[in-house]
């Protein structure tokens, strides 16, 4: 499966000896291993994320990513492999680690028995602010998320947006300079999950590093300055999303026809069509899948009065990239 | 550490005046079972003294036990929500926030010992304890609840679920019933009785009873108190363990 990764993905896979890259590494880990019983989660993981980016780790569900920002993050131990995340060892100097990063988690960790305000003043109060410096953080963040109208009320009345905003905010409090956000954006409606884009923008705009997992290759792609694909504990690659992109097919559009003589003369006639499966009678055809490419290719069939039984445009998702860069399809290991 | 937990206890105070039930739960059912075993199941029982006399410092430790349940499905429910993993990232002391669940239990069951003492009062219980045994028998009340909310930490933080959680306090609840705390030990069918005279209620409720009725046993006493800071240190140390272990 690694025939498929190009040398421009792998160039900086990992920190190795080129210790002069370390210096701006907000986070660097090299071969880190993690099994549980007799399964193993991650199998060398080399990462390198310079500060004041974004980082995304990609993959589907059981690829390792939450374990990976565990160990990162000092939750778990890692069974082998070294990480220095701020300059600082996750596994000898956990409290220089812990003070200096942020996580969000999948699950909202907000306290649902408290009201919004109560929530971040909760963190206030562990970081040890003074009080008058608190309410200043504390209102400020709430005017930040928009959430200032729902301050007093308890955190278990917030929509799923509402909450994931509370949860970002109340890691926000002791101004980190790293943030974890593990899938910040599952589960939530389109327009909670823009928002939360934004907020993420914003926060690198301020000099913050973010390492953000993510199940979907539109979030990386619009997000992250570098993209790594997990895939069963390995990376299967690393790269800029412009280079990640390059190595998948692109859009194409789908035709479904009646019968094996719609199918031949379609392939004959539409340019680098090519059949999905034997079995069935669906044809792909390259596009950008813009209004006037589409038309023209129907166009082209009308002409020679074929009947498209059924079609659809179809853009890259992160079955594709498993797909090209894996060889298998990214649904497997939901299966378990 | 200590500001730690007093942030934690803070927080686990709101959540009681948020969900007051809990209180209310541990407040009245024991008040409940004192009226029954009183006025309606005890005028059959001969136990040598009145029998409000008698039963009063069993429902004391009886209404300790019924408080944990709440305890046990906190503890349990904090764990499955993400909001723990955020304590950990964020370098708060590994007890403060089991400490905090553990100084909130005996402060509520306080509060429901209270109520029941003053139920007990108005139903003709009348202690012969001098200042020294009062503050004695306080002094164990708090030693037993805070052996029993480490021992119920533990249990809560080691269930599968909320639910099962809940279901770890029942054994704790059961165990006063096989003790000398409605009737005496000797009353009790053989193998029974063995067992309720050597399980950790009967000296605790003895104990207590001495110091109330203004004859304290001393090795009724050393006894209860072996037992209480052997199970508050092994909760102690297996809450610390299996908090560790959950992520």
């Amino acid at each position: 499966m690694t025939a498929l990764v190009s040398g421009a993905c792998q160039a900086y896979g990992g920190p190795g000896p080129e210790s002069g890259r370390m210096r701006n590494s907000a986070i660097a880990a090299s071969g880190l291993r993690k099994a549980y019983k007799d399964k193993l989660v991650l199998d060398g993981i080399d990462l390198d994320v310079e500060t004041g980016t974004i980082f995304s780790l990609l993959g589907p569900n059981g690829a390792g990513k939450t374990t990976t920002v565990n160990v990162l993050t000092t939750l778990i131990k890692a069974d082998g492999g070294t990480a220095r995340v701020a300059g600082h060892d996750v596994a000898t100097e956990t409290k220089a680690v812990r003070a200096a990063i942020g996580v969000t988690g999948q699950f909202a960790a907000v306290d649902e028995l408290l009201t919004g305000q109560e929530n971040l003043q909760l963190m206030a109060d562990l970081k040890r602010l003074g009080s008058g410096e608190a309410s200043r953080v504390v209102t400020d963040l709430l005017e930040r998320f928009d959430l200032t109208e729902s301050a007093r009320k308890l955190a278990s009345t917030y929509s799923g947006g509402m909450r994931r905003k509370l949860d970002l905010a109340m890691t926000l409090v002791g101004r980190p300079e790293i943030i974890f956000l593990d899938e910040p954006t599952t589960g939530l409606d389109p327009r909670s999950r823009r928002t939360m884009w934004d907020i993420i923008r914003r926060l690198v705009a301020d000099g913050v590093t973010i390492f953000l997992t993510t199940q979907y290759l539109e979030e990386a792609d619009r997000l992250a300055d570098r993209i790594a694909v997990l895939d069963q504990g390995h990376l299967v690659a690393q790269g800029t999303p412009g280079e990640l992109k390059r190595q998948i097919p692109g859009s194409h559009v789908r035709f479904r026809f009646a019968g094996d003589l719609e199918l031949g003369t379609a392939m004959r006639l539409l340019p680098g069509a090519t059949r999905e499966d034997e079995d069935d009678l669906i044809v792909r055809v390259p596009s950008d899948g813009g209004a006037k490419s589409v038309r023209a290719l129907l166009n082209q069939l009308d002409a020679q009065s074929i009947e498209v039984e059924e079609f659809s445009v179809h853009t890259p998702d992160l079955d594709d990239v498993f797909l090209a860069l894996t060889g298998h399809a990214s649904t497997k290991e939901n299966a378990r | 550490m200590s500001t730690d937990s007093a942030i934690m206890l803070r927080r686990n105070f709101k959540h009681t005046v948020r969900n007051p039930v809990t209180v209310f739960n541990a407040v009245l059912f024991p008040i409940v079972l004192m009226l029954m075993f009183v006025y309606v199941i005890g005028g059959a029982f001969d136990v040598g003294v009145k029998y409000v006399d008698y039963v009063t410092p069993g429902m004391i430790i009886l209404t300790i036990c019924y408080g944990l349940s709440a305890t046990a499905v906190a503890v349990n429910s904090d764990m499955a929500k993400g909001i723990i993993n955020r304590f950990k990232v964020m370098d708060i002391s590994r007890g403060a926030v089991l400490s905090a669940q553990v100084v909130a239990t005996v402060l509520r069951s306080l509060v429901a010992i209270a109520a029941i003492i003053g139920v007990a009062f108005a139903m003709g219980f009348r202690p012969h304890a001098s200042l020294p045994e009062w503050l004695g028998a306080i002094g164990l009340v708090v030693l037993v609840s805070f052996a029993a909310s480490w021992l119920i930490v533990a249990l809560g933080l080691a269930a599968k679920s909320p639910e099962s959680a809940g279901l770890a306090a029942v054994p704790l609840i059961l165990l006063p019933f096989l003790s000398s705390a409605i009737v005496p030990a000797a009353t009790m069918a053989a193998g029974v009785r063995q067992f309720a005279e050597y399980q950790p209620f009967t000296p605790v409720i003895e104990t207590l009873r001495g110091l109330l009725t203004g004859q304290p046993s001393a090795s009724d006493a050393i006894t209860a108190v072996a037992w209480c800071a052997g199970i508050a240190l092994a909760g102690y140390l297996w809450s610390l363990a299996t908090f560790n272990k959950r992520a």
